[in-house]
C-alpha cells in the first residue's frame, strides 16, 4: 500500500533522500539551521546499485532477518524488503565475513568494502522530526511467557507471519511446529495502559484496531474454522467508521471479545499450546487453551529517539512523546522544528499522515518567502514534428541484471524484434532504467531518427513515466512510447520454464511493436491555476486552514453561514488539558480578521458552483443580498463542522436536570458544582447504536473532563460514569486514570441492557446492572448528563450544489481512508475538521493545517498539465443517444442543450474509457487507447500464433 | 485434448488487475503461461467487439479483470 508513496518520494526531484544517517546536531534558528549528519557506511553505493540482488544471492553468510522480526534469515548482503527506497542493497558488517563474493558478482561495481562513516552538513530552513516508534518489548513481563514459549508472539511478529513477503509466505502458522493454529488469542494493552509493569500509562490508540484486523485476516488465511478471541479491557475503535469494522468482526465473522486482563500464560508442554488464565467479569477464575497467543504490544518511543531529542534540545513528556500544546499540535518546544506521527503521540496511519501534512504546512510557512528558490527545474526541448513520417521504432530489451536475462533469452528476443515491421533499431541493456542507459537511448533516438520507442522490461506502472521523460528530453512526444512487461508478468512468473518465457517475451514485444506503430502524438492541455482558495466554514478548522494558507502567501475567501466566526467550539470552555478555548477562538478570529490575505464572508450561502481543479467558480449570497457574487478560486477546503446530537433518549428535554455534556460544561462554568452531590453520566447517547453505528470519538474524554471539573469544584460530589467502553485513547488515558484516582466511579453496561432513567422529586433515579456485583444498582442523581455524540452539520444543499460525496451519517468522504485523509476524491478539493469525522480540537487544528498544506501543493504551481489520456467525441457522427452520459462513472459527458452537442471536459475526464466502449456509434475515442491501439495488439498476438 | 494449451487474451485494468499481475511477479508466484495481457485504463474500456475479434482470430478464452 505504501509502495507508490515510496516510489514517488524516491523519484521526486526536490526530495533529497539521505538514508542510513542520523542527525548529530542542529544549530541556528528558524529559517537558517545548520544540520550535522552522521552518514553510516552501507558498503554498497546506492547510486550505482541497481537492486538486482545478485550480491545477496551469492552471499554465503546467513544473518537474522530483523525485518521479519527474527522469524527467518537473510544474507549478510541484503535489502530490507523488495519495495525499499532507495532500491539499493547494503552489507551488514556485523555478520559479513568479507569473502568478496558479492564484489565479484556485482556487475554495476557498487560494492565498496572501504566505505567509512562520515559526517556531513546541510542547511535547512525548517526541520520536521518524524522519528516514529517501535513496538513495546514484552520480554520483561514474565507472566506472559514471551521469549519462553515459542507460540507466544508479538503483534509485530504476527503481522510478518500474515504477510505474503513474510517468513511463512503468508501461510498462517505458529512458530513452534509450523502447524496451522485453530485457536488464537490476542491480549490487548501489553505495554499500554499499564504504568505499574511497563511504565506506559498511555493508550497506544492503534492496538484494538490492528488486533481486530489481524483476527479478520487470520480467518481469511485459515483453512477451516479459526477461533479468534480478543481479551481486552475496552475496545477502542474510535476512528472514522472503525466501529463498523469492529461490529463486522464481532457479529458477522464471529471474533470473540472477552473483557478480561490476563493473569498468567502457561505452556502445555506436550503440545506447545498455551493456557490463558484470567478472571472474568463476575470475578470467577477462568482457564482457556489456545494454539497461539498474540500480544498486542503498544507503541514505544525508542531510547535512540530520546537521545536525539536531548541533542536537539526538544522537550519530551514523561512518556517521551513531544509535549505538544493542544492548540499547536505539531510544534515542538524549539521554534522552527516541527513533529508528526507517533513521536508526537500514539496514533494510527490516517492521523499520522494528516499530521505530516500539518507539519509541512508550518515548515513551509516559515519559508514561504523563499519558495521555489532551490528547486530543480527540468527543461524539455521543443517537440520534433513527426507528422507524415513512417513509423521508425526502436526496441530496447532489458536484462534487468539477471531478473530477465537469467531466464529469458534476451539476445534472441532482440533479434526477433529486429524482424518485426517498422523496427529500425534494437538493443539490449543490462539495466534499461539506469542513468547511463538512459543517456545511450537518447543518443540512439537522435542518431537513428526514431519516432517510436518500445521498452521490453519491467512494469509500466513503475517505469513508464521515467521512459516517457527520456523521450521528452529528446524532443519526442511522450505518448509515442510503449512497454512490454517481460519481467513482472513473464520472467518472474515463468522462471522454471525459460523457453516458454522467451516465447512469451517475443509475443509481448510483437504486440507492443504493433501498438507503437499506431500511436499518435498527443498534446497535454495546460491550464492556469487560480491562486485563490475558497474555504467553507469559519470554525476552528476553517480559520486555521485560512491562516495556514495566508501565511503561505495565498489569498483566501472564508465563507461562514453564521453571522459570526467560531463554529461549534464557541459552545466549549476549555480542553481536558485546561486550555481556554474561548480565548483561543477570540485570538483566532482576531488573527483571521487582521490577515489581509483573508477575506471573510459571514452570513453567506453558497448557491452556485462550476469548474474543475485550479479553476473553480462559486456563487455566493452575502447577508441575504439579492445579488449573487461569483468567486473564482483554484482550490476548495471543506470545513463545515459538526455539532452535538440532541438526544431523544433518557427523557432528555422533559426535565431540566437531564442535560448534555455541553450543557453541563456551561453549567459548571456559570454555576459551579457546589450544589451537586451526585452526578450520573451516560455514554454513547446517539452513538454506537442502530441509528448511528459509529463512535463519536470525543465523548469519553468529554465526560472525563467534566467529571474532573466537578471533582475540582466540589471534591465531595459523587460522579458516576456509565459506559460501554471507555475510549480515552492516546495520552487522554492519564485523565481517565486521574478520574478513577479521584473517586469517579465507572460502571460498564451492555448495549442490550441500558440504564433506566426516572425523574423524581428527589432527583433523577438511574438503575443500572453492575457487572461485578451482578445486580441492579440504583443511583440518585442531582444531574443526569448524557454524553451525546456528534452529528455532521446539515450540508444537504451544499453537497448537492458542489457534488461532494458524504457517507450515510453526513460526514464528507476522503479520497482514501488511510493514505489520503485530507484530500477529497475530486482534485483540488480538501477536507478538514469535524466535517470529516468527529475529532478533538487539537486533531482539528492538525487537519486544518494539513488541508492548507495539501492546497498549497496545488496553489504553488502556476499551471497544471492535464493527462492527454482523455475521451473525445466526434460531434459530426454523434447521434446524442446519451449512452455516454448515462454510463460515465464520473458524470463527465454532458449534453450542451444550447449547442446541442455532447461535451466531454478533458480537465475532469478520468480517462477510463467507459464512454468509448459503450458508444454505439463509435464516435468517442479514448486517446492513447483508441480502438486500433488495442486491437493492433490482439491482431499481432494472434497472427503470430501465440 | 490432453495437450491442449488454451490461448487466453487478458484485458487487465491498469489500477487493480494489472497491478495485481505485477504483484504476482514480485511475489514470484508461478502460474501457467497461457495468458497474454492487454493493459487498459479500466475494464470498462473493453469493447465487446474486442472480445469477439480475439475469439474470431483464434483465441480460446478471454479474461477481463478489473
Amino acid at each position: 500500500m505504501i509502495s507508490p508513496k515510496l516510489v514517488e518520494v524516491g523519484r521526486h526531484t526536490n526530495i533529497n533522500l539521505i538514508t542510513n544517517s542520523e542527525i548529530e546536531n542542529i544549530e541556528g534558528e528558524p529559517g537558517d539551521f545548520d544540520v550535522t549528519l552522521v552518514n553510516r557506511p552501507r558498503y554498497i553505493d546506492p547510486v550505482k546499485c541497481t537492486g538486482c540482488g545478485e550480491c545477496a544471492r551469492h552471499c554465503p553468510v546467513t544473518a537474522v532477518n530483523y525485518y521479519n522480526m527474527n522469524l527467518d534469515d537473510r544474507r549478510a548482503t541484503y535489502i530490507e524488503y523488495a519495495q525499499a527506497v532507495p532500491l539499493a542493497f547494503a552489507i551488514d558488517t556485523d555478520t559479513c565475513i568479507g569473502c568478496g563474493l558479492c564484489e565479484n558478482m556485482c556487475i554495476a561495481k557498487a560494492i565498496d568494502y572501504d566505505d567509512k562513516e562520515r559526517t556531513s552538513k546541510l542547511k535547512a530552513g525548517s526541520v520536521i522530526l518524524s522519528a516514529g516508534s517501535r513496538g513495546f518489548d514484552p520480554s520483561s513481563l514474565d507472566y506472559l511467557g514471551y521469549g519462553k514459549f515459542p507460540n507466544v508472539v508479538t503483534s509485530e511478529e504476527f503481522e510478518r507471519i500474515l504477510s505474503a513477503s513474510g517468513p511463512y509466505f503468508g501461510h498462517l502458522m505458529r512458530p513452534l511446529d509450523r502447524e496451522e493454529p485453530k485457536k488464537i488469542a490476542w491480549l490487548q494493552c501489553v505495554g499500554s495502559r499499564d504504568k505499574n509493569r511497563s511504565g506506559n500509562g498511555y493508550c497506544s490508540s492503534v492496538c484494538c484496531m490492528y488486533a481486530v484486523k489481524e483476527a479478520m485476516i487470520s480467518k481469511e488465511h485459515a483453512h477451516g474454522d479459526l477461533d479468534c478471541a480478543i481479551f481486552n479491557m475496552d475496545i477502542r475503535t474510535f476512528g472514522k467508521d472503525y466501529e463498523k469494522y469492529y461490529l463486522r468482526a464481532k457479529d458477522k465473522d464471529g471474533v470473540r471479545f472477552v473483557k478480561a486482563r490476563i493473569h498468567t500464560i502457561t505452556e502445555v508442554p506436550e503440545t506447545g499450546d498455551l493456557s490463558v488464565w484470567y478472571v472474568d467479569e463476575t470475578g470467577a477464575t477462568q482457564e482457556e487453551t489456545f494454539n497461539m497467543v498474540v500480544l498486542s504490544i503498544g507503541l514505544q518511543i525508542q531510547p535512540k529517539t530520546v537521545e536525539l531529542a536531548q541533542r536537539l534540545r526538544i522537550e519530551l513528556n514523561e512518556y517521551n512523546f513531544t509535549s505538544a500544546a493542544p492548540f499547536a499540535p505539531v510544534k515542538t518546544s524549539r521554534p522552527g522544528i516541527y513533529t508528526c506521527g507517533v513521536l508526537q503521540g500514539p496514533k494510527d496511519i490516517p492521523s499520522s499522515i494528516t499530521e505530516a501534512s500539518a507539519a509541512a504546512c508550518l515548515a513551509g510557512a516559515d519559508l514561504a518567502e523563499a519558495r521555489g528558490a532551490d528547486i530543480q527545474k527540468i527543461t524539455v526541448p521543443d517537440e520534433i514534428d513527426i507528422s507524415g513520417q513512417e513509423p521508425r521504432i526502436g526496441v530496447f530489451v532489458c536484462n534487468c541484471g539477471i531478473n530477465i536475462g537469467g531466464i529469458v533469452d534476451v539476445p534472441a528476443v532482440r533479434e526477433y524484434a529486429a524482424t518485426l515491421p517498422n523496427v529500425t533499431f534494437t538493443d539490449d541493456n543490462l539495466f534499461t532504467c539506469s542513468q547511463d542507459t538512459q543517456d545511450k537511448i537518447k543518443e540512439v533516438i537522435i542518431e537513428h531518427k526514431l519516432n517510436r520507442v518500445v521498452v521490453a522490461s519491467c512494469s509500466p506502472k513503475t517505469h513508464e513515466q521515467m521512459f516517457m521523460e527520456t523521450l521528452e528530453a529528446c524532443g519526442i512526444n511522450k505518448y509515442l512510447f510503449e512497454m512490454a512487461n517481460i519481467r513482472n508478468q513473464n520472467s518472474w512468473i515463468h522462471s522454471k520454464t525459460p523457453e516458454i518465457a522467451t516465447q512469451k517475451a517475443k509475443d509481448l514485444v510483437r504486440m507492443s511493436v504493433a501498438r507503437a506503430a499506431v500511436l499518435n502524438t498527443l498534446k497535454e492541455k495546460i491550464v492556469p491555476i487560480n491562486k485563490q482558495a475558497l474555504i467553507i466554514g469559519g470554525g476552528i478548522a476553517g480559520m486555521n486552514a485560512a491562516l495556514g494558507l495566508g501565511k503561505q502567501g495565498f489569498d483566501v475567501v472564508l465563507v461562514e453561514k453564521d453571522t459570526q466566526l467560531g463554529g461549534f467550539a464557541r459552545q466549549l470552555h476549555h480542553t481536558i488539558e485546561g486550555e481556554d478555548i474561548g480565548a483561543y477562538i477570540e485570538k483566532l478570529i482576531a488573527d483571521v480578521e487582521a490577515d489581509n490575505k483573508i477575506r471573510v464572508l459571514k452570513n453567506t450561502r453558497i448557491v452556485g458552483f462550476e469548474g474543475f481543479k485550479g479553476n473553480f467558480a462559486t456563487e455566493v449570497i452575502v447577508d441575504g443580498s439579492d445579488d449573487k457574487e461569483k468567486i473564482k478560486h483554484g482550490v476548495i477546503i471543506v470545513a463545515t463542522g459538526a455539532s452535538e446530537y440532541k438526544p431523544e433518549e433518557y427523557s432528555y428535554g422533559e426535565d431540566k436536570r437531564i442535560v448534555t455534556q455541553v450543557e453541563l460544561g456551561h453549567r459548571l462554568e456559570e454555576q459551579g458544582a457546589s450544589d451537586l452531590d451526585s452526578v450520573v453520566m451516560i455514554q454513547c447517547v446517539g452513538s454506537r447504536n442502530d441509528e448511528n453505528e459509529n463512535c463519536s470519538r470525543i465523548c469519553c474524554q468529554n465526560a472525563v473532563k467534566n467529571a474532573l471539573d466537578i471533582k475540582r469544584l466540589n471534591p465531595d460530589a459523587q460522579v458516576y460514569i456509565l459506559y460501554r467502553d471507555i475510549r480515552t485513547y492516546g495520552l487522554l488515558e492519564d485523565y481517565y486514570t486521574k478520574a478513577r484516582e479521584l473517586g469517579v466511579i465507572f460502571i460498564r453496561f451492555d448495549q442490550a441492557a441500558p440504564p433506566e432513567v426516572q425523574a423524581s422529586d428527589d432527583g433523577v433515579l438511574v438503575r443500572i446492572k453492575d457487572h461485578i456485583l451482578q445486580q441492579d444498582v440504583d443511583i440518585r442523581a442531582d444531574l443526569l448528563t448524557l454524553s451525546a455524540g456528534m452529528v455532521a452539520e446539515d450540508t444537504d444543499e451544499l453537497s448537492g450544489i458542489m457534488k461532494l460525496n458524504r457517507n450515510p451519517e453526513g460526514f464528507f468522504i476522503e479520497a482514501h481512508v488511510k493514505l489520503r485523509p485530507v484530500d477529497m476524491p475530486s482534485d483540488g478539493i480538501f477536507l478538514c475538521g469535524s466535517a470529516h469525522a468527529p475529532k478533538l480540537i487539537s486533531e482539528t487544528i492538525a487537519q486544518a493545517q494539513a488541508a492548507a498544506s495539501r492546497a498549497t501543493t496545488f496553489l504553488a504551481r502556476d499551471e497544471i498539465k492535464l493527462s492527454a489520456i482523455t475521451a473525445k467525441v466526434d460531434t459530426d457522427y454523434c447521434v446524442k443517444c446519451l449512452t455516454c452520459v448515462r454510463s460515465c462513472p464520473f458524470e463527465v459527458p454532458v449534453f450542451n442543450t444550447h449547442e446541442k452537442v455532447i461535451e466531454i471536459n478533458e480537465a475532469i475526464c478520468h480517462g477510463c474509457g467507459v464512454c468509448t466502449a459503450v458508444c454505439p456509434r463509435e464516435t468517442i475515442q479514448l486517446s492513447f487507447y483508441e480502438d486500433d491501439q488495442i486491437t493492433s495488439k490482439i491482431d499481432a498476438l494472434l497472427a503470430g500464433g501465440m | 485434448m490432453e495437450d491442449f494449451e488454451p490461448k487466453i487474451v487478458a484485458f487487465l485494468c491498469n489500477w487493480c488487475a494489472y497491478a495485481g499481475a505485477d504483484l504476482a511477479g514480485v511475489s514470484r508466484l508461478q502460474y501457467p503461461s497461457n495468458i497474454r495481457t492487454v493493459r487498459v485504463m479500466c475494464s470498462g474500456r473493453v469493447d465487446p467487439l474486442f472480445i469477439i475479434k480475439a475469439l474470431k482470430q483464434g483465441a480460446d478464452g478471454i479474461l477481463t479483470a478489473g
